[in-house]
């Protein structure tokens, strides 16, 4: 990044002593304060912020659960009745963590919409992006692992449910399933490695939010124009106008996630998880959590078992092709009159695909699911590549700036910002 | 100021390199030590992968059950337990055993007869896995409309021999290897002793 003023410069003798040994205050610096930030940013991009601040709390309430919490078949579901009945304040945790992980999701949802809405995905960030697609599947099945652990009804059938379409792989399917159970069906070794696993994911997300943030810092933020930074006067300075912004959005964010811990926590949940693991039983309506409906919509909207797994699979992982799939060169669909109502009617989909994840597979709520699964995937392999060759984009700004003051008009004070090689990025992908 | 690879490139440099239609020395010391790594690599990942293989003691848990069939009423299903997974013993009544062995094969998604699904001169007793071959959700015996079960998770339904009648299940219901020891006994886990049914 160019620009003095904005450069860290240690002062203190131990401050400089520090850095010219590792630059790390100076990473920071350059990544948290002085960074470059489009000043048209709405608070749709508040919700990277909330989600590492999701994160941290899911992994602070879940280090203390696991403080209380025993992960054998014989005694996971007790524990955990120990943890809201005995420990000081285990009710808090236990709430926080476990609605925590639908916030979370909550928050990544909207991050991905924003994503597929203003084209963020497209040139030069596709590797930013994917990142994001890794980060996604690895939260679905860190949740999937959590989900697990209270060993009750829900949590026992959730997970043979979910194991047994593992087993649906050709050839290593039954390897997989048997190395995963530890047994010949869901048990108590099951759940001390889901435990364990569950424990690690959320590191690794942690790692792979580095890489995203670190990826977004090499290509820069986009913006609701969609068109990149061209001067100093398109940004403002991530500290302080970025930081108290986000500040700002994720305490509004937390007044949310305290009316679900304080007022109903347990609406998200199912009763059913509230009677032990019965292994002779299922219950008679078995759904996952709602941020899992959709995909369960798909694997049920087909009458094949491998070609359900396939679809459910696809469906997440044909999110990682957009970036190729999307033959429009603008990328914000403020500006794209045609697949701007596709976009919606894409939402729309994935909303009562949703709906349909929570009811019976029967009758029309099967031919339901199976009309909004054909539009789910012909968005990705009709609609975007089409849509992009035959739609007329409406006329783009000519700056960030113009956007935000009107065509024509300056900028009162030289209140920019230098911007160097991180606003810039190669557009060749 | 060199460094550490600069150093490694200056040493690698002032070796002559001994090239001939066979290769060098070095091409075959990077195989050797590739090859080496990799094996290496598989043996240090071989002890991960097994443990996570089901352990000795839940091995051991799957000796044979002996299942007494005298208080199994007519038409009754009960369900034990072998080997953690759940079965389902059934005794089906004279309607139910001729509709089963009524049906044509060709209307079958996973065709066998009914008298694959039995032991000979048992045809009363079904013995079959109780776990849809779906995903895994146990069907509610009696239900559906061939009198035998369905699932209530994803809408398969099987028929009284335990055959998928209609999707998505995609395969008939297994049966465990089980043996009768007499008239009014079976042994489950007993028939085929060594081979693992998973």
């Amino acid at each position: 990044m160019s620009g003095h003023a904005n450069t860290y410069v240690p002062k203190s003798r131990l401050a400089k002593w520090f850095e010219s040994r590792l630059p790390l205050v100076g990473l920071m610096h350059s990544s948290f304060v002085s960074f470059p930030v489009p000043r048209n940013l709405n608070y749709f991009w508040t919700f990277g912020a909330i989600l590492i601040m999701m994160l941290g709390l899911q992994i602070v309430t879940g280090v203390w659960l696991a403080m209380h919490y025993d992960p054998s078949a014989d005694k996971a579901f007790n524990s955990v009745e120990h943890i809201m009945r005995d420990v000081n304040y285990g009710w808090l945790l236990r709430y926080a963590h476990a609605n925590g992980a639908s916030m979370f999701f909550v928050a990544v949802y909207i991050h991905i919409f924003r994503n597929l809405y203003y084209g963020s995905y497209k040139a030069p960030r596709e590797v930013l992006y994917i990142l994001g697609v890794i980060i996604y599947l690895l939260m679905m099945a860190t949740a999937f692992l959590g989900y697990t652990l209270p060993w009750g009804q829900m949590s026992y059938w959730g997970a043979t449910v979910i194991t047994n379409i593992l087993a649906a792989i050709p050839v290593v399917g039954d390897t997989i399933q048997s190395l995963l159970w530890g047994g010949y069906s869901v048990g108590s070794p099951t759940l001390n490695r889901f435990f364990s696993l569950h424990y690690l994911l959320p590191f690794m997300i942690a790692g792979v939010v580095v890489l995203h943030v670190w990826a977004l810092h090499v290509v820069g933020q986009n913006n609701p124009t969609g068109i990149p930074i061209k001067s100093g006067k398109d940004a403002v300075a991530f500290t302080p106008y970025a930081t108290v912004k986000d500040v700002f959005a994720a305490v509004v964010f937390m007044l949310f996630f305290a009316y679900w811990i304080f007022y109903q926590p347990g609406y998200l949940g199912h009763a059913d998880n509230y009677i032990p693991a019965n292994p002779a039983v299922t219950p008679a309506h078995i759904v996952p959590e709602w941020y899992f409906l959709p995909f369960y919509a798909i694997l049920r909207a087909v009458p094949d078992k491998l070609g359900g797994v396939i679809l459910m699979f696809g469906a997440v992982l044909i999110l990682a092709f957009a970036p190729w799939l999307d033959t429009s060169r603008v990328r914000s669909s403020n500006y794209r009159p045609i697949y701007r109502q596709f976009f919606w009617l894409f939402v729309i989909v994935c909303v009562v695909l949703g709906w349909l994840g929570a009811k019976p597979p029967e009758g029309g709520y099967v031919i339901a699911s199976q009309i909004c699964t054909f539009y789910y995937f012909a968005h990705f392999l009709i609609v975007m590549p089409l849509v992009g060759l035959f739609e007329t984009p409406t006329a783009l700004p000519g700056s960030i700036l113009e956007s935000v003051t009107g065509p024509g008009k300056q900028i009162e004070s030289g209140s920019g910002m230098p911007v160097g090689a991180a606003a810039a990025p190669s557009s060749k992908g | 100021m060199p460094g550490a690879s600069d150093l490694a490139n200056n040493v690698a440099d002032s070796v002559p390199a001994q090239t001939g239609p066979e290769g060098t020395k070095r091409d075959f010391l990077f195989i050797a030590t590739g090859a080496a790594l990799a094996v290496g690599t598989a043996a240090l990942a071989w002890p991960f992968v097994a443990s996570m293989a089901p352990d000795a003691e839940t091995v051991a848990a799957g000796a044979p059950l002996e299942v007494d069939l005298t208080p199994i009423q007519e038409g009754q299903i009960i369900t034990v337990f072998w080997r953690g997974k759940l079965i389902f013993v059934r005794n089906r009544t004279d309607k139910e055993v001729k509709d089963s062995e009524a049906v044509q094969l060709s209307d079958l998604i996973d065709p066998a007869p009914d008298s694959a699904r039995v032991k000979e001169g048992h045809a009363k007793w079904l013995v079959v896995y109780g776990n849809c071959t779906h995903l895994g959700c146990v069907p509610i015996g009696h239900s559906g409309q061939y009198d035998g079960w369905s699932c209530p998770c994803h809408g398969s339904v099987f028929d009284s021999a335990g055959r998928v009648r209609r999707g998505p299940a995609p395969t008939n219901l297994p049966i465990p290897p089980y043996a009768f020891t007499s008239d009014t006994k079976i042994r489950i886990g007993d028939e085929g002793a060594g081979k693992a049914v998973a």
